[in-house]
C-alpha cells in the first residue's frame, strides 16, 4: 500500500504521536529543573539525580525490582517457548484449549483481578503447607504467570513462520527431535526470545498493581515506592528516577531491536549465499 | 453412624484402587509382545515426550493463574474473621468425620444492596467504553497512515508507535500528571499566551481520567489495527474505485468490514484493562472517579474485608467473560491467519 497519504491522515498521526511523547520529554525537562517549585524554572541542574544516590529507600528498592526482573523474564521465557512449541508443534493434544485460554486470558485480564486472585492463593497456600511467605517469591511467580502469555504470543508467531526444512533435514541426518531444535530452528528464534525477554524485563519493573497484592511487609518494588510517593504529589527526585529509567529502557529497547535486525540480516545473508 | 460413613468412603477407596489397576492391567497388554520388558527408554520418550514440553508451562499457569480463581470463588461465600487469614473457612470437618461447607451469601446480596458497588461497574464500564471509542477515532486513522506508508517508514513508525508501551505506564501517568496539573505545562502556556486568566482544574477531573486511559491505551488499539490494514490488499480499493464508488464508500464497504478483527481486537485490549484500571483514576482522577478497580483497592487495603473483595472480583469477572471471549475469538483467528 504504498501511495500518497492524505495531509489529514499524517496530521492525525503526528498528533496521536505528539500525545505519546509530549509528556515525557516534558517530563525529562523537568528533571533538570534546579527549583523544587516544579512550575518554576530555576535554572539547569542534575542536582535532582545526585540527590537520588543517596535515597536508600529508592536505591533498596530498585535493586528488588532488579532481582526479581532478572529472574521473572529467564523464568518466563523458559516457560513461554515451552508454551509456545507446544501450540504450534502439537496441533492436537487434551487441554490445548486450556492453555491457549490461559496464555491469551492474561493480556486483557485486569491486573487487579489477577492480583487479588494470586494473593487469596498464596495466603491459603500459606495456610496449608507454610509456603510461600509474601515478599520476593510470591511476586516473581506472579510476574511468571502474566509475563509467560507475552512471551508465548510472541514466540508462537515466530514458530509459525519458522521454516522446518532445515530441522527436518537435521532429523533425516540422524539427530534426535532435541538436538535437531536446538541446532537448526532455535538460532531462528532467538532474536524472538531475546526481545520477549527484554519485554518481560519491562512488564516486571514496571508492574505496581499485582505486586503490591502478592508483596508482603518489607518486600517494596520501585513501582510500589514511586506510587506511594507520587499519590502525595508530584516531587522533583522522582521525575529525575522517571528520566533516568525511561531513557534507559528506551536505549536498551533501541540498542537491542538494532542489534536483532542486524544479526537478522546477517543470517538471512547467510542464507542467500548457501543457496548459491 | 461414622463407622458406616467410613465404610463406604472404604469402599469407594477399593473401586478407584481396583479401576486404577485395571486401567494399568489394560495398559500392559497392548506393549508390544516381542519385548517383554516393556518399551524402551527411548520409546516412552517419543510417546510421551511431548508432556514434557507442554506440562510445565501448562501446569504453572493451571495452578498459579487459574486456580486462583477458583479460591476466589470460595472466599467469595466466606465471612470476614479477625485472624490470619481474615476470613472463616468454607469447609470444616467435625470430630465426626462429617465435611461441613458454609456458604455466606450475604457478600453477594450486600454487591446489590450497597449502591457503591453497582454505580461503580456501571461508571467503568461507561468510562471504560468513551475511552475505547476515543482510541479508535484517534488510533484508526493513525493505523491506516502507518499501513500506507513504505515498509522502511513503516518499521520506525512502528517502533516510535511501540516504545512508550515499553517504558513505564505507571511513570507515563505521572508525566501526565507534569502536564495538567494546575502549575502544569498547559495552564503556565495558557496562562502566558493570555487565552485563559485562571488556571484550569484539569487534574482530579474525569476530564483527566479520559486523557490518562486514551495516553495509556493508544499503542494497544493501533498495533491490531496496523495488522489487520497492512494486510488489506489495494487492488480491492482499486476494484470498487473502478466500479465508480467514491473514496469513502469504497471506505466504509471494503476497508472497514475486512478491518473488522483490528477493531474488535484493539477495542477490547483497550475496554478490558481500562474497566478494572486503578492507577489512573487514583492518580489522576478526583473523589467522584469512583472506578471499580479503586473499589477493590479500598476494599482490600482501606476495609481488609476480602470475602466482600473476593465477590466484587467474582462479579467483575463475570460481567467481563463476554468481551473476553470475543477477544479470544478473534486473536486466535488473526494469529492462524497470520
Amino acid at each position: 500500500m504504498n501511495e500518497r497519504v492524505s495531509p489529514l491522515l499524517i496530521s492525525i498521526l503526528c498528533i496521536g504521536i505528539a500525545v505519546l511523547y509530549v509528556p515525557i520529554l516534558v517530563l525529562i525537562g523537568y528533571s533538570f529543573n534546579a527549583s523544587a517549585l516544579v512550575s518554576v524554572w530555576g535554572g539547569f541542574s542534575t542536582g535532582w539525580y545526585t540527590q537520588l544516590l543517596h535515597n536508600d529507600q529508592i536505591l533498596d528498592a530498585a535493586w528488588l525490582s532488579l532481582q526479581i526482573g532478572v529472574v521473572v523474564s529467564t523464568g518466563a521465557v523458559i516457560l513461554g517457548t515451552l508454551a509456545a512449541i507446544s501450540l504450534v508443534r502439537f496441533k492436537v493434544f487434551r487441554s490445548r484449549l486450556l492453555l491457549t485460554g490461559m496464555v491469551n486470558a492474561p493480556l486483557v485480564m485486569p491486573e487487579i483481578i489477577t492480583g487479588i486472585t494470586q494473593l487469596l492463593l498464596f495466603v491459603s497456600m500459606l495456610h496449608l503447607f507454610g509456603w510461600p511467605h509474601r515478599g520476593f517469591t510470591t511476586i516473581v511467580i506472579a510476574h511468571i504467570a502474566f509475563c509467560t502469555a507475552y512471551v508465548t504470543i510472541t514466540v508462537q508467531s515466530r514458530l509459525q513462520s519458522a521454516d522446518r526444512s532445515l530441522e527436518e533435514a537435521a532429523m533425516d541426518l540422524g539427530a534426535g527431535p532435541v538436538r535437531a531444535f536446538v541446532d537448526t530452528t532455535l538460532p531462528g528464534i532467538a532474536p524472538a526470545l531475546a526481545s520477549s525477554w527484554l519485554l518481560s524485563f519491562t512488564l516486571s519493573l514496571d508492574d505496581l498493581v499485582i505486586s503490591s497484592f502478592v508483596s508482603g511487609p518489607g518486600a517494596s518494588t520501585l513501582p510500589m515506592v514511586i506510587f506511594s510517593k507520587v499519590k502525595l504529589g508530584v516531587s522533583p527526585d522522582i521525575n529525575a528516577l522517571a528520566s533516568l529509567i525511561i531513557c534507559l529502557v528506551g536505549a536498551c529497547v533501541l540498542l537491542a531491536g538494532y542489534f536483532m535486525r542486524r544479526a537478522e540480516r546477517h543470517r538471512l545473508m547467510d542464507a542467500q549465499m548457501a543457496e548459491r | 453412624m461414622g463407622l458406616a460413613r467410613s465404610g463406604r468412603a472404604g469402599r469407594l477407596l477399593v473401586r478407584l484402587f481396583s479401576r486404577a489397576q485395571l486401567k494399568f492391567t489394560l495398559m500392559a497388554d497392548t506393549r508390544p509382545r516381542g519385548d517383554w520388558r516393556g518399551p524402551s527408554r527411548g520409546e516412552w520418550l517419543k510417546r510421551h515426550g511431548k508432556w514434557l514440553i507442554i506440562l510445565p508451562p501448562l501446569l504453572f499457569l493451571l495452578v498459579f493463574f487459574l486456580i486462583p480463581f477458583a479460591f476466589a470463588l470460595v472466599i467469595s461465600f466466606a465471612d470476614t474473621a479477625v485472624r490470619v487469614p481474615p476470613f472463616t473457612d468454607i469447609f470444616s470437618m467435625s470430630p465426626d468425620w462429617h465435611v461441613h461447607m458454609t456458604l455466606n451469601l450475604g457478600n453477594f446480596k450486600y454487591l446489590f444492596t450497597d449502591q457503591v458497588y453497582g454505580l461503580s461497574y456501571l461508571y467503568s464500564i461507561k468510562t471504560a467504553f468513551f475511552s475505547t471509542l476515543i482510541c479508535l477515532a484517534l488510533g484508526y486513522p493513525m493505523a491506516y497512515a502507518i499501513a500506507r506508508t513504505s515498509k522502511s517508514t513503516q518499521s520506525i513508525l512502528l517502533l516510535i508507535i511501540i516504545l512508550p508501551f515499553w517504558t513505564s505506564f505507571l511513570l507515563r501517568v505521572y508525566a501526565l500528571e507534569g502536564i495538567i496539573r494546575e502549575t502544569g505545562l498547559l495552564n503556565s502556556a495558557l496562562l502566558w499566551l493570555g487565552i485563559i486568566h485562571h488556571p484550569l482544574q484539569i487534574m482530579r477531573t474525569t476530564f483527566a481520567v479520559y486523557l490518562g486511559i486514551i495516553y495509556s491505551y493508544l499503542p494497544f488499539m493501533v498495533l491490531p489495527l496496523f495488522a489487520t490494514l497492512e494486510k488489506l490488499d489495494p487492488s480491492l480499493l482499486e476494484a470498487a474505485a473502478d466500479l465508480g464508488s467514491p473514496p469513502w464508500r469504497a471506505f466504509i464497504d471494503v476497508t472497514l468490514p475486512l478491518s473488522m478483527p483490528g477493531i474488535i481486537a484493539g477495542s477490547m485490549l483497550v475496554f478490558i484493562p481500562a474497566i478494572g484500571e486503578f492507577v489512573i483514576p487514583t492518580l489522576l482522577g478526583g473523589p467522584d472517579n469512583l472506578m471499580i478497580g479503586r473499589v477493590l483497592w479500598d476494599e482490600f487495603f482501606g476495609n481488609r474485608d476480602w470475602p466482600v473483595a473476593s465477590a466484587v472480583a467474582i462479579a467483575f469477572l463475570v460481567l467481563l467473560v463476554g468481551p473476553i471471549a470475543l477477544y479470544q475469538h478473534y486473536s486466535t483467528k488473526q494469529l492462524e491467519a497470520s
